[in-house]
């Protein structure tokens, strides 16, 4: 089973991708966690919210949450794509979900992810991360500790740097 | 000027480990070429045309003496004797060994100095008016504002990866922008309302580069403590809907233009109704408590034009020129802010050499309270000098040949690296600048031409904002051979205008006889008391152009 970093450990990851859901929907089996992208989402979603297995909701740099908030309720895990590394919307969506729309399922990011983001990357609510494959975990989570100081509030510390000063 | 606390050291002492592990991992092979960039841009080193360039950063251009002799010694230990002022303020070395890179960085944070996003699509060095806190105009001191935006900025970890670079400039003075605050991604000017309340006028979408654009006014009075979640709605709005596909339309400028500045602000209004009144709010008690970390340096009462100065001026007209031009009105009587010319002929404007860097930190120790300014003109500045010592610091300025009177001249060139370093460029720029210098040796002409800017950039990436100098000079590269475009007009002011072109572009051994040819039909045309920018403004470019492909006809 493959692995993914879930709140700073390497876990065992519960959730299969289905890249062409429509094909590979019907040989999955009915209590296989499952993550779709989103227009699937939307087109199929009673059938998808039936099935056994839980649903999560794969969304591009250009997808918004603002146009489906309504459905965040049925979704059980929200993956978000990383096109390339130097490709930042990832971070804005993530805030929007939790500080807006407070969404409280695992937020994991995939694609081109790389240790030295995986700090930005929680800070702004990701929970997990799928690094990319030619990348070694254990090494990576050293990289979470790297900076102690943070000036900025974020999703995980709402107070920024002169608001925690003794 | 704004001591580090126990955090802001900690934090910079941690990043140069951080980096140092990446430079690791990079020469062990754990890192693609690629990978290392995106991380190495974000601290201020490129691969240039001989070796790297890094970029130190000097917020909003404050330095102090032992700042100053720490980048000497960096200059003289890992470089070739010198350094560089950029047009955003900051220094540049331009031969580092990629592998001492992080002992470097070890240097400057033992200083409180560091080279965190110098470079990369992330949030830059602020930029202000140079002469912040002593200019006689001045609604109040921005520095207290930069230094919050810095903290703000640095490692934001929502906007480390954004279409692009992006940049703040800051300017609080009533009279006059000093620095260029409508060609940068957001231009702030601190102003007073009619109630005696301080805030912003929030300018969005200026830049240079292949697309001069000022920039739009999208808020009329942003008060101060909505600062913060005013500029995080902006990021925001430009993170996710910034051009991705192409870095040519990736600025804001470009999205800002697309969408037209009025969608743009009513989407930034909509984004920041979420983040206002939340953390981000600033308190008075936090903007009086960064105020307090820029204390006014201890002035003596003092008399305005001493006995010393005026005799000084009436026995030297060699001093007393310098004075006019390389000194300015300070806000303390008795006191003057003094500039210090970086170009003289020959030298690449804005080059210091170890010895040069030296000696601006013992002058800054002995005549201006310890402190430096650099401008994006390329310049320093001692910012409180006594009116009674300028003789003094005069004898000395020109023993290290600062004291070459030429400040707002034409003279005073901006120039990029260009060619001679730039792995960018198209073209030199050094070689032009110092051409026209030769071609304007003669001071007498120099000053009756008067006010002017003159900048020179060697690609279209106008790193010395050709665009917006009076005079603009921009290498081309037309197959294989280098070209100059000459445009008129510029001007970085509060009246921001980009430059228009002359015509086709010139020979590089033309350059210098078309800006005289410029120059000279300026004089003749020129009504008593009109800047070369006014005449433009008045004449139009219809006679410039006709005189100057006149002659070469």
């Amino acid at each position: 089973m493959p692995k993914i970093i879930k709140n700073r450990e390497i876990i065992d990851d519960q959730w299969t991708t289905l890249a062409e859901p429509e094909q590979e929907l019907e040989t999955t089996p009915e209590s296989t966690n499952i993550i779709v992208n989103l227009a699937y989402w939307l087109e199929n979603k009673e059938a998808l919210t039936a099935r056994k297995g839980k649903v999560g909701v794969l969304l591009l740099g250009s997808d918004e949450p603002e146009t489906f908030q309504e459905e965040l309720k049925h979704i059980d895990l929200i993956a978000v794509d990383f096109p390339k590394f130097g490709d930042g919307r990832g971070y804005s969506i993530s805030r929007i979900l939790r500080e807006r729309f407070n969404f409280t399922h695992e937020i994991r990011a995939v694609g081109d992810v790389l240790r030295d983001q995986l700090r930005f990357m929680e800070r702004c609510g990701f929970d997990a991360y799928a690094l990319r494959a030619d990348k070694d975990m254990n090494e990576a989570l050293a990289s979470f500790a790297s900076l102690s100081v943070e000036y900025q509030s974020d999703v995980l510390e709402k107070r920024p740097i002169y608001a925690r000063r003794p | 000027m704004y001591a580090y606390k126990e955090y802001d050291q900690l934090l910079l002492n941690e990043r140069v480990e951080q980096f140092r592990d990446q430079t690791q991992r990079f020469f062990k092979g754990e890192l693609s070429e690629e990978e290392f960039l995106i991380l190495r841009l974000q601290n201020g080193l490129y691969v240039q045309r001989h070796a790297p360039l890094l970029r130190v950063a000097v917020p909003y251009g404050m330095l102090n003496s032992t700042q100053v002799r720490k980048l000497a010694h960096i200059a003289k230990t890992y470089d070739k004797g010198y350094a560089h002022i950029s047009t955003r303020q900051n220094v540049q070395f331009n031969w580092p060994k990629m592998a001492d890179v992080p002992d470097i960085l070890a240097e400057l944070a033992s200083v409180q100095m560091h080279a965190v996003q110098t470079s990369g699509n992330c949030i830059r060095n602020t930029t202000i008016d140079q002469f912040a806190g002593v200019a006689v105009n001045e609604v109040a001191d921005p520095r207290p504002y930069c230094e919050i935006i810095r903290q703000w900025s640095t490692f934001h970890p929502e906007f480390a990866f954004l279409p692009r670079k992006f940049k703040i400039a800051v300017s609080a003075a009533t009279d006059e922008d000093r620095a260029a605050i409508r060609f940068n991604d957001i231009g702030l000017r601190l102003v007073e309302n009619a109630a005696g309340e301080i805030g912003f006028n929030v300018f969005v979408g200026g830049g240079l580069g292949r697309t001069p654009i000022a920039g739009s006014l999208i808020n009329e009075f942003l008060p101060p403590k909505h600062l913060l979640s005013y500029l995080e709605a902006v990021l925001r709005v430009y993170n996710r809907y910034g051009r991705r596909d192409n870095k040519y339309k990736a600025r804001i400028k470009i999205l800002v233009k697309a969408l037209t500045p009025d969608v743009f602000r009513d989407k930034v209004a909509e984004e920041w109704k979420h983040l206002v009144n939340t953390a981000l709010d600033l308190p008075d008690a936090e903007v009086k408590q960064m105020q307090e970390c820029f204390p006014e340096p201890a002035y003596e009462a003092l008399e305005d034009n001493p006995a010393a100065l005026m005799s000084a001026k009436k026995d030297s007209s060699a001093f007393s020129i310098w004075y006019r031009q390389n000194t300015d009105n300070h806000k303390k009587s008795g006191y003057r802010i003094v500039t210090l010319s970086l170009k003289p002929i020959s030298v690449a404007p804005g080059d210091v050499t170890t010895d040069q860097l030296i000696a601006i930190a013992d002058m800054a120790d002995q005549y201006s309270f310890g402190e430096v300014r650099t401008t994006h003109n390329q310049n320093v500045v001692l910012a409180d000098v006594k009116q009674e010592l300028l003789y003094e610091l005069w004898e000395k300025l020109k023993s290290f040949d600062f004291a070459t009177a030429n400040i707002h001249t034409i003279n005073d060139i901006i120039c990029c690296p260009g060619g001679d370093f730039c792995a960018l460029a198209n073209a030199k720029s050094i070689p032009i600048a110092e051409q026209i210098q030769r071609k304007f040796d003669d001071y007498d002409y120099v000053y009756d031409i008067g006010e002017i800017s003159l900048n020179i950039s060697g690609c279209m990436n106008a790193c010395s904002h050709h665009h917006i100098g009076n005079i603009g000079v921009l290498g081309v590269d037309k197959k294989g051979k280098e070209f100059y475009q000459v445009s008129l007009g510029g001007d970085s002011g509060f009246d921001a205008a980009v430059g228009k072109i002359i015509g086709p572009s010139f020979k590089e051994e033309e350059v210098a006889n078309v800006i005289e040819t410029i120059i000279k039909f300026y004089i003749d045309q020129r009504i008593e008391g009109e800047t070369f920018l006014m005449t433009y403004q008045r004449i139009g470019m219809a006679p410039f152009k006709e005189k100057v492909y006149a002659k070469n006809n």
